[in-house]
Formats: structure tokens, sequence, C-alpha cells
């Protein structure tokens, strides 16, 4: 009895510390602050290939347009506009890191699975329909 | 749960139409995506389902093992993305079995969990999973403990009378490092009757063939196909941690992105004298996208 009680003591202490954890975790702030200053100092080294454009722009399609909508506009809520003065004002690097990271907490998932070179393009798709 | 009768030469065959039925669904006038994730069929990477979706995705693997006759197991998945950090998964396998018989042999309720919010060298996720089978159960979506080609070669009037209910964690570590991705699981399974834990691995490495997007939509440009191989296996027991007494696997895989979906094939190949000599896989996926916006009005937000 005294055994089965401090097994139930020990589950529900992991219950609540994995809990603490991910909720800590999804509670993060805004990552945009949190960019290393050698990001935000990265250029697109794509910017002047005339393929990039369009090539972002399929990797948008085929990837963020279900969140962001076709137009870039989001749904006005959680899933926001992409032609904001907050992505206008973003460095290459900024958006790249961003793109990358994604925001887990807030439903923006990791596109660390892309090729860089397609993240790469669709940050000049982004810069172009600003 | 015999679906169908005994004594029958039909192999995989009788499996191929739920393959289809699959790849059907995908084809239905919803809006649909080609499924995002790395073409393994064993290991898993830290990548997570986007929030909202819902991937469909059906897993064949086909082999025979010395001295039985031939299978076709299909694993059946139902992936949705509960928030960024959080996919929770259910599989209803089945098998049939040449000269034998037909089944339904359990399902799996797996959760997938990223403890850390940014990406780094090595990203953990934390895998747990509960799973009600059968010892029919021929899918081989990992191989623990002392599992080899033995247990596959039992009749299927005998294991599907075994009903097993098992517990499974597993540490998943991936990296994405350039355009690789390489993958580590260390799994731990527990059967919750009286049976130690057992152990086992899978690892993983997977590219596109080309990183640079080409900007036309195309079927067969070389950035819709992803290459690699997996390589999986048992570890032994509590009782004995071992290399041997078990079975191996290493598997090349080829992943080929289409509008609609993913297919994947791979052949793996038995290491040792437990393993089969060859496993044939074959994988569709495809994802229903934002799936939770289509039962709140006006398209509402999570």
């Amino acid at each position: 009895m005294t055994s089965r009680s401090s097994l139930r003591r020990t589950l529900g202490l992991v219950c609540i510390f994995i809990s603490a954890t991910l909720l800590l975790s999804a509670a993060s702030s805004s990552p945009w602050s949190k960019i290393p200053a050698k990001d935000h100092a990265r250029t697109n080294p794509l910017a002047s290939r005339p393929d990039s454009i369009p090539a972002g722009t399929l990797v948008y399609k085929e990837n963020c347009e279900q969140c962001h909508r076709a137009d870039a506009m989001g749904d006005g809520h959680k899933k926001p506009s992409l032609r904001s003065e907050r992505i206008k004002s973003a460095s290459d690097g900024d958006l790249e890191w961003f793109i990358r990271q994604g925001d887990l907490g807030h439903g923006m998932p990791s596109w660390s699975r892309l090729p860089e070179a397609q993240r790469w393009q669709l940050v000049a798709y982004l810069r172009s329909i600003q | 749960m015999v679906r169908s009768s005994r004594n029958t030469n039909l192999t995989s065959g009788r499996l191929l139409p739920v393959f289809f039925l699959v790849a059907l669904i995908s084809s239905l006038p919803f809006p649909t995506l080609h499924a995002q994730e790395k073409p393994y069929f064993i290991t898993y990477s830290h990548d997570l389902e986007e929030p909202g979706n819902l991937e469909l995705e059906s897993k064949t693997a086909i082999g025979q093992p010395d001295g039985s006759h031939r299978y076709g197991a299909l694993a059946s998945e139902l992936e949705y993305g509960v928030t960024g950090w959080w996919t929770s998964e259910l599989y209803l396998d089945g098998q049939t079995t040449g000269q034998e018989s037909t089944l339904y042999t359990g399902f799996r309720l797996e959760n997938r969990f990223r403890p850390l919010m940014r990406e780094h060298w090595i990203n953990p996720v934390l895998y747990v999973e509960f799973e009600s089978i059968s010892g029919a159960d021929k899918n081989m979506l990992e191989v623990v403990g002392h599992d080899g080609q033995g247990d596959l070669a039992e009749p299927n009037a005998d294991t599907r009378l075994q009903h097993e209910h098992e517990a499974e964690l597993k540490l998943i570590l991936s990296s994405n490092l350039k355009a690789w991705n390489i993958s580590e699981n260390f799994i731990a399974e527990k059967n919750l009757g009286h049976e130690p834990w057992e152990f086992g691995y899978a690892f993983g490495a997977a590219r596109p063939l080309r990183t640079l997007g080409s900007g036309k939509p195309c079927i067969f440009c070389l950035e819709k196909f992803t290459g690699g191989a997996e390589m999986y296996g048992g570890l032994g027991d509590v009782a004995s941690l071992t290399l041997g007494d078990t079975s191996h696997y290493i598997a090349p895989i080829v992943g080929w992105q289409l509008p609609k979906g993913r297919l994947s094939f791979s052949t793996g190949f038995g290491l040792n004298s437990n393993s089969l000599d060859r496993v044939y896989r074959i994988g569709w996926a495809s994802e229903l996208p934002q799936v939770g916006t289509w039962f709140r009005r006006n398209g509402g937000t999570r």
C-alpha cells in the first residue's frame, strides 16, 4: 500500500514537471526579440537571382498559403498578415531565422525542414510583396 | 476480428484496395497538400505536423520469413497537429498472410512533444505510445528486444490470440544540417503484462536530391525527390542487452513529392540470420490542411 502511494506520488510529480516544462516553453515571449546579431546581419545570397521570386512564390504556395492565405493577408487573428511593417522592417536574416525557427508556442511551425536555399527564395518572395 | 477466410493464395494483393482507398481519399476534391515530413518508415525526425493539419498515411510492409508464407502488413495512420509542439497519431494495423488469413491486428495511439521551442544542433522530441495489438501484427514499425523473423513465421491462428498492451517511449534526436536530416531514435517498450523492458534503435539520414527550388510546378524535378537510408534493430531487454539474438535492417529510402501527397519506397535488407532477407515498404501520405477550421464558422482560428 505504501509503495503504491509512493509510486502514485512519483508519477504525479513527473506529470507536474513535464506539464510545467511544456507550459513554460509554450508561454515563451516573441521570438523576434531573440534573433542573434549574426543572423540579423545576414543578407539573402539569392536576392540577385531572377528566378528567386518565382521559386519563392511556389515555396510559399506549397507550404505557407494554407495558413497565411493566397494573398498573404492571413486571417486577421493567429495567422498574421505577411504584408506588414514588421516584415518590411525586418532584415533578410531576421526573416530567414524566423522561418527556420518558427514560433512553436504560438502555432508557427519550424521550417528548418526546408532546404536553406528554399528559405532564402521564400525571403525573396516576402520582400517582393511588401 | 478475422475478416476473411483462410486457404487463399492472395498475399499482399488484399492490402492493395486499402492502399488505393487512401490514395482515393487524397484525390477527392478536398484541398490536400503533399505531406512535408521525411520519407522514413521507421525513424522519426523532429518534424511535427503543422497545427490544425491532418495527415493521412498508409505504410505497407511486404516480407517472407524463412519457412513461412509471404505476408503484407498495412498500417493506416491519422496524424494531427494539435499545436506547434504536440502531434497526436492514431494507427490502425492489419495484415494478410498467404494461405492463412487477413486480420485486423490492433491500434496504436502516439503523441510526440517537442520540449524545446527553438531549433538547435540536436532537437529532442519525446514520444509516448500506447498500443493494443495482437501477436499477429507484422508491420514492424519498430524492432525491439529479441524480435526476429521467427515471430513473423508463426501462424496467424496462434498469434492472433495473443493480445498485447504495450507502452513505448522513444527519445527522438534529430538535426537538420545543411540539406541533410539526421535522426536517431532510442526505443524502450514495455509490455504492460509482466514482461521486461525491451530496447531498440533506429537511425536515419535523408536529403532532397536538389535543394534549390526550380520555381516551376513540376512532378519530376529533382527537388521533388528525397533519398536516404535508415537502419533499425533490437537491443535486447533488461535481462540481456545485446545486438545478437535480435534482428537488424538497413534500408535505402526514396521519397517523391507529388501534388497531392508523398510516395515513399524502401527495401530493407536483413543484416543477420534473425532478420528477414528483404522487407519491401511502400508509403503514401497526404495532408488535409487546417481541418479545424472546417468546423468553425467563418473559417475561425485555433
